[in-house]
């Protein structure tokens, strides 16, 4: 028996959503008195790999070739449940990022397991039977789910559980890929990043601009408040229908589900729609001018004001925070 | 081009979400459904690429009782050409997705599109084990999608920016904003609608692996802390010793 996390990583490089799903991995194999053992794929130096071992994993299955350095879900898939079914894995766990949400289906697929997506909770074990808990309708409910197949493949939202350093080493495995040609299917023929940018899905911060801000013109300011909290930026739904800020900005049931640690809203009504992409934000603040927008409502700090004075001054202020 | 559209059936997120049955169940009592969201942009795009039914044709397909067919007229009037409801509960995305498949393969098709998730669970789940049933290439959160005979071109979201895909038809995609504007449906499609062929299917024996077993309401926040607009300094102190995030 063993729990698998899959680690991601970009570039070679591990995000803090991996080491997010080695603790829950090991918080897990914990519960059930037995190992966490990782997969990753790509190339990826042995130092970052080493990394691993300091957050509970023992080892470390790594895939490389050069047929896996760019994502194919269907070969990603049958690399990890070969991995799952050769260790004995009664869990896989993965961090619910873009591609995990194309990838972890097909996983619990080929291992007939009952699949989590968005787990908020550890799993209450009993027997063979899990109970976990997730958000649902909009964040307006949490659902307990209960998986009793004989593996559980669960996803956990970038931001949505701690990290903690334990301590340890992992040795590290070369895995072989049992791939066929029927594995890649799709192929990946260029990647575009905004470099300069911190990924909204795994932004600690996150400052969203709305139509109070009038025009994309007015974005200077919102993007110098997120580069001094050193934040992504998002926006609303009608901003980025008009065309102001690119859709990937967009938060919002029809958009981006963000849980950073600070979510500011400026300019932004707070409609249900939007609510349900951002208020399990840990903590939230709301400048607007209207004293009953409803965002208040679901708010822990609140300026009522007009953001044209607010942002600025709220630069300035921060700008001598940090610099103390 | 033959294109299978999968539609979920969710309540409108307007919806008062409450529970029955010591919150074991969901109370559908006075919710309005209507189609998911993602599957409108994805209807909107098969409608797109057949050209209207002009070359090819657009079956939508639900797995839902006969509740749902409400949602499934409505996917007719934008201008699916013929709809098929597998009469089933859509247990979990393990059974909807076994449905489908099983469905697909009796019919085959040469693009399935789903919406990236439904938005009353956010499973994500569907689109992607549908693909693996059939062993068919799949990509789960396209922005973009063209097609130039057997050749697809997409554009993936990732973290921070996005991939550009290249596959070939037969092939699974889910869909999310970007890729076509949602349709709204006029009095000539609502009045064709009607007569546009529905066809029920009982469903294939599968028994679901998961199972919502119990519903509670998250913690309300506390009251919001108002900060004067002169008094900034406060915000800023209360953000870093009291919320502890800067
Ligand atoms: C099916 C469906 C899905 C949707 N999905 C989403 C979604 O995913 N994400 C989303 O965001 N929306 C979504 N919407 C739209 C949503 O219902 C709202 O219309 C939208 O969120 C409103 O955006 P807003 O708050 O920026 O604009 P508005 O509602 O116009 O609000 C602007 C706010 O700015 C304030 N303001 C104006 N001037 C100033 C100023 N100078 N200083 C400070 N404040 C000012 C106003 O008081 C107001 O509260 C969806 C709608 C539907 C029907
Ligand atoms: N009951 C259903 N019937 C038909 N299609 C569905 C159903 N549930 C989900 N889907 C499709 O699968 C996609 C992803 O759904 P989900 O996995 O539930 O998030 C949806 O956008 C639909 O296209």
């Amino acid at each position: 028996m063993s729990v698998l996390v899959y680690i991601e990583n970009t570039e070679g490089q591990f995000k803090k959503s991996a080491f997010e799903v080695a603790t829950y991995g090991k918080d897990i194999a914990t519960q059930l008195g037995t190992d966490v053992i990782a997969i990753a794929i790509g190339d990826i130096a042995t130092d970052e790999l080493t990394k691993l071992g300091n957050y509970g994993i023992s080892k470390v299955l790594h895939v490389s070739n050069d047929n896996l350095k760019t994502f194919v879900n269907q070969a990603y898939a049958a690399i990890i449940a070969a991995a799952a079914k050769q260790h004995q894995a009664t869990v896989v766990v993965l961090s619910n990022t873009f591609s995990v949400k194309g990838l972890a289906p097909r996983i619990a697929t080929k291992l007939s397991a009952g699949l989590v997506s968005g787990a908020t909770s550890l799993p209450t074990i009993n027997g063979e039977t899990f109970e976990v808990q997730k958000t649902a309708f909009s964040n307006k409910a949490i659902a307990s789910v209960s998986v009793d197949s004989a593996i559980k493949v669960i996803t956990i939202n970038p931001n949505g559980y701690g990290v903690k350093e334990i301590g340890g080493t992992a040795s590290i495995e070369n895995f072989n890929a049992p791939t066929e040609s029927s594995d890649f299917g799709t192929i990946v023929k260029d990647i575009v990043r905004a470099t300069d940018k911190i990924s909204l899905p795994e932004a600690e911060i996150v400052v969203s601009g709305g139509r109070g801000m009038k025009g994309p013109e007015n974005w200077a300011m919102i993007e110098e408040l997120a580069e001094v909290l050193g934040a992504a930026t998002a926006c609303s739904k009608p901003v980025s229908d008009a065309g102001w800020r690119p859709h990937s900005e967009h938060v919002g049931q029809t958009g981006i589900v963000v849980s950073p640690n600070l979510y500011i809203a400026i300019g932004i009504s707070g409609a249900i729609q939007h609510l349900a992409g951002v208020s399990s934000s840990k903590t939230i603040v709301v400048i607007n001018k209207d004293p009953e927008a409803p965002f208040f409502k679901v708010a822990d700090y609140g300026i009522v004001g007009d953001a044209f004075v607010v942002v600025p001054k709220l630069i300035e202020a921060l700008k001598s925070y940090k610099a103390n | 081009m033959k294109i299978l559209v999968c539609i979920s059936n969710v309540p409108d997120t307007t919806s008062k979400i409450t529970f029955t049955n010591n919150d074991s169940e969901f109370n559908t009592a006075g919710i309005q459904y209507i189609i998911n969201p993602y599957d409108e942009i994805a209807l909107a795009k098969a409608i797109e690429l057949t050209n209207g039914g002009e070359n090819g044709s657009v079956t939508v397909i639900t797995v839902g009782e006969a509740t749902t067919e409400a949602t499934i007229r409505k996917a007719l009037a934008i201008g699916a050409d013929n709809a098929v409801r597998i009469n089933a509960i859509p247990a979990d995305a393990w059974f909807v997705a076994n449905q489908i498949a099983d469905y697909a393969k009796k019919n085959s098709f040469d693009l399935i599109l789903t919406g990236r998730e439904s938005i009353d669970y956010n499973g994500a789940q569907v689109g992607a084990m549908v693909a693996e049933l059939l062993s068919l290439p799949s990509v789960s959160i396209a922005k973009s999608i063209s097609i130039d005979g057997n050749q697809v071109n997409i554009e993936r979201e990732i973290e921070g920016g996005k991939e550009v895909i290249s596959a070939t038809l037969p092939l699974v995609i889910g869909t999310a904003e970007g890729v076509a504007e949602p349709k709204i449906p006029n009095m000539r499609g609502i009045m064709a609608a009607r007569s546009k062929p529905l066809d029920v299917v009982e469903p294939v024996d599968v028994k679901p692996l998961t199972k919502f077993t119990k519903y509670t309401t998250p913690a309300a926040r506390g009251n919001v802390k108002l900060i004067d607009e002169n008094n900034i300094n406060e915000l800023v102190n209360l953000l870093h010793s009291e919320a502890k995030v800067i």
